[in-house]
């Protein structure tokens, strides 16, 4: 189904229609839409099957992170369809497992030398709200910069938030995400960078080089400088039924509904009173989804009062020290069992309750996508204040690689709004290595970080105080 | 401290509220916003300096009522969706409470809707007055509805009669 009336998103009706097959029978599509998001309009949620038990597989973060919607796309095997585009007469097939790879090796027999070479001085991993930043900060001091992302639309999570931001003026305070994401792209437009979507980068080389992959074919990036700005992915949840087709991330179905314009679910249940939480229940509303509660193990709401206020005055209760203890159905979620917990997390056996639910939404926290710097050999710490092992770096927001700078979510998990804020000092510190300081620089420089510091202050910037504090301590040793 | 923290719901004793001989004079808002959070939107679009975020931006708004002319400009601007205005200079019986709205349809005017408080129960029945959704409320339009006098402090949200 396709939400046919939302209140912030314009989902135009007469977009061009498509034709792909699927197992065989034909399905339509709108042109932009990923495979997983036309099968989803289509209602079907059973994208592949597990490689022992043969359970059903859907999706879970439609980000290209979690590997579950992998599926055979015109005999290629274990495409993320959550990323790839549906093309005209494209094939997809359901796959078991690994899949099959007929003509493997002949079809990827490179020659070294056959590896095409694009240059920059700095390359950006990344084009969310970090790499946007630290583009255009890098183009305007006048560096030539390559921008890249695995998605097939610029902006990373911006492209879903129809909330309006918060913050000041400087920081797009009031702005919805999907109008700061077009802001952003605009002007690293405007300042000439050169944007390669569907394009993932997959493995550094020392010093500063980058094998990347666009459109199946392998090639190297050589830069001066390299700003990683990837973001994080969701975490799941240890609950019995957490595999089932329906149990979806709250960034997965964010996507569904607010970048594809595709009725997610009938009836949720969610998972984490959080702000991304309560803000996509908000948005599940909005998009004519029922939400029949929110459930947060804690026994404090963890997401602004106003986020949460405005979604209970709606009647969706926020049940804090609960939590989710089964998802069941055969193939997909048909309900869920709820339970109590006490003060110390604990279930309390005799308060089970069934909600009737197709849809388990989790938002329960985020994971640093720190794959590359490990991969990298950089230096890592384990700072939970922060999401997870996150990368060491300076106040400039270079790792311990010279060259290689980080910035957004990867390097802890905090708001789009400081995500801002650091990539533009990624971008500019990365400049100012490459080609000398300046008063303007160090100006600018100082400004990011007086700003940065101001985000953080108040209660709801202490993790984020904390982690700060714990990446200094682990970087001395 | 009351319980907002473990069920989101405030109450009228945990934001600033303008006096009952204020709200008689005409529409004046009320910001429900309690926490330090990085934010200031209202203070820096508020036409008459009604609105102030004094030192940091994590410090709570401050409204002045008798400043506020109750524009409403705030309501359609606040990212938290936390502002509302209160109207009681109608008649004793009736009152006007302006509530931000982003969902669909748009109530029509003079449709009777299903009046929510904070916990969103329904609370009574209620008429809408005035639907605005000018280009500058950015997708945020906001409802006035007429409700029962004694009700203009606990309506926050409406839903149509046919849900």
């Amino acid at each position: 189904m396709r939400i046919v009336d939302h209140p912030i998103l314009d989902f135009p009706h007469d977009r061009k229609k498509i034709f792909f097959t699927f197992n065989g029978k034909k399905f339509e599509a709108f042109k932009g839409d990923t495979i997983a998001a036309a099968l989803h309009a289509a209602g079907v949620r059973v994208l592949s099957r597990s490689l022992n038990l043969h359970h059903a597989r859907g999706f879970f973060c439609a980000i290209g992170k979690c590997s579950a919607c992998e599926m055979t796309v015109n005999g290629v095997p274990n495409v993320k369809t959550c990323l790839d585009p549906v093309k005209e007469n494209m094939a997809v097939k359901s796959q078991t497992g690994w899949g099959d790879f007929p003509g493997f090796y002949e079809t990827t027999n490179y020659e070294r030398k056959d590896i095409p070479v694009m240059k920059a001085d700095v390359a950006i991993i990344g084009a969310g709200p970090a790499g946007l930043s630290a583009a255009i900060e890098a183009a305007k001091l006048g560096a030539k910069v390559l921008l890249m992302d695995e998605n097939h639309q610029i902006g990373g999570q911006l492209i879903k938030q129809t909330h309006m931001f918060f913050g000041s003026k400087e920081h797009h305070a009031r702005t919805r995400g999907i109008d700061i994401a077009k802001l952003l792209l605009r002007e690293c437009e405007s300042l000439k960078v050169e944007i390669l979507t569907g394009c993932s980068v997959v493995g550094y080389f020392f010093p500063n080089e980058l094998a990347a992959v666009k459109d199946n074919r392998l090639f190297k990036v050589d830069a001066d400088k390299i700003v990683v700005a990837v973001g994080a992915s969701e975490n799941m949840l240890a609950f019995e039924g957490n595999d089932l087709p329906g149990v979806y991330g709250a960034g997965g179905i964010q996507t569904l509904m607010n970048v594809y314009g595709v009725m997610p679910a009938k009836r949720v249940l969610m998972v984490g009173a959080g702000n991304i939480g309560v803000i996509v229940s908000y948005q599940l509303l909005q998009a004519g989804v029922e939400v029949v509660s929110v459930v947060e193990a804690a026994p404090t709401i963890g997401a602004y009062q106003v986020h949460a206020s405005k979604l209970v005055r709606c009647g969706v209760p926020i049940l804090t020290s609960h939590s989710i203890k089964r998802a069941y159905g055969e193939d997909k979620v048909t309900g869920a069992t709820i339970v109590k917990l006490n003060k110390d997390w604990q279930e309390i056996p005799g308060t089970e309750q069934e909600v009737e639910i197709d849809t388990v939404c989790l938002s329960v926290g985020l994971n640093p996508a720190s794959e590359l710097f490990f991969q990298a050999g950089c230096r890592m710490s384990y700072i939970a204040e922060l999401g997870g092992n996150v990368v060491l770096h300076d106040e400039n927001m270079e790792t311990s690689i010279s060259g290689l700078y980080v910035a957004g979510d990867v390097a802890g998990i905090e708001e789009a709004s400081s995500a801002m804020l650091e990539g533009r000092m990624a971008g500019i510190s990365a400049v100012e290595a490459l080609k000398g300081s300046t008063e303007g620089m160090i100006k600018m420089k100082d400004d990011v970080k007086k700003g940065l510091a101001s985000l953080r202050t108040g209660p709801f910037g202490r993790q984020a105080r904390i982690g700060e504090e714990k990446m200094k301590e682990a970087a001395k040793k | 401290m009351s319980h907002f923290l473990n069920d989101g719901i405030l109450e009228q004793t945990d934001f600033m509220i303008p006096s009952k001989e204020r709200r008689k004079q005409g529409r004046v808002i009320m910001i429900e916003c309690v926490q330090k959070i990085p934010c200031n939107p209202c203070s820096t679009i508020c036409p008459q300096g009604a609105i102030t975020i004094e030192g940091n931006i994590t410090n709570i708004p401050r409204v002045d009522f008798d400043k506020c002319n109750g524009c409403g400009l705030c309501i359609a601007n606040c990212p938290g969706l936390a502002i509302f205005s209160v109207d009681e200079s109608l008649n004793n019986d009736v009152a006007e409470v302006g509530i931000p709205f982003e969902f669909r349809p748009l109530p029509e005017v003079g449709e009777k809707v299903n009046l929510l408080n904070r916990n969103g129960e329904i609370i009574g029945i209620g008429q809408v007055n005035k639907v605005r959704n000018p280009k500058a409320y950015d997708r945020t339009p906001v409802i006035y509805l007429l409700v029962p006098g004694k009700l203009s402090l606990d309506v926050r949200f409406f839903k149509s009669r046919n849900e």
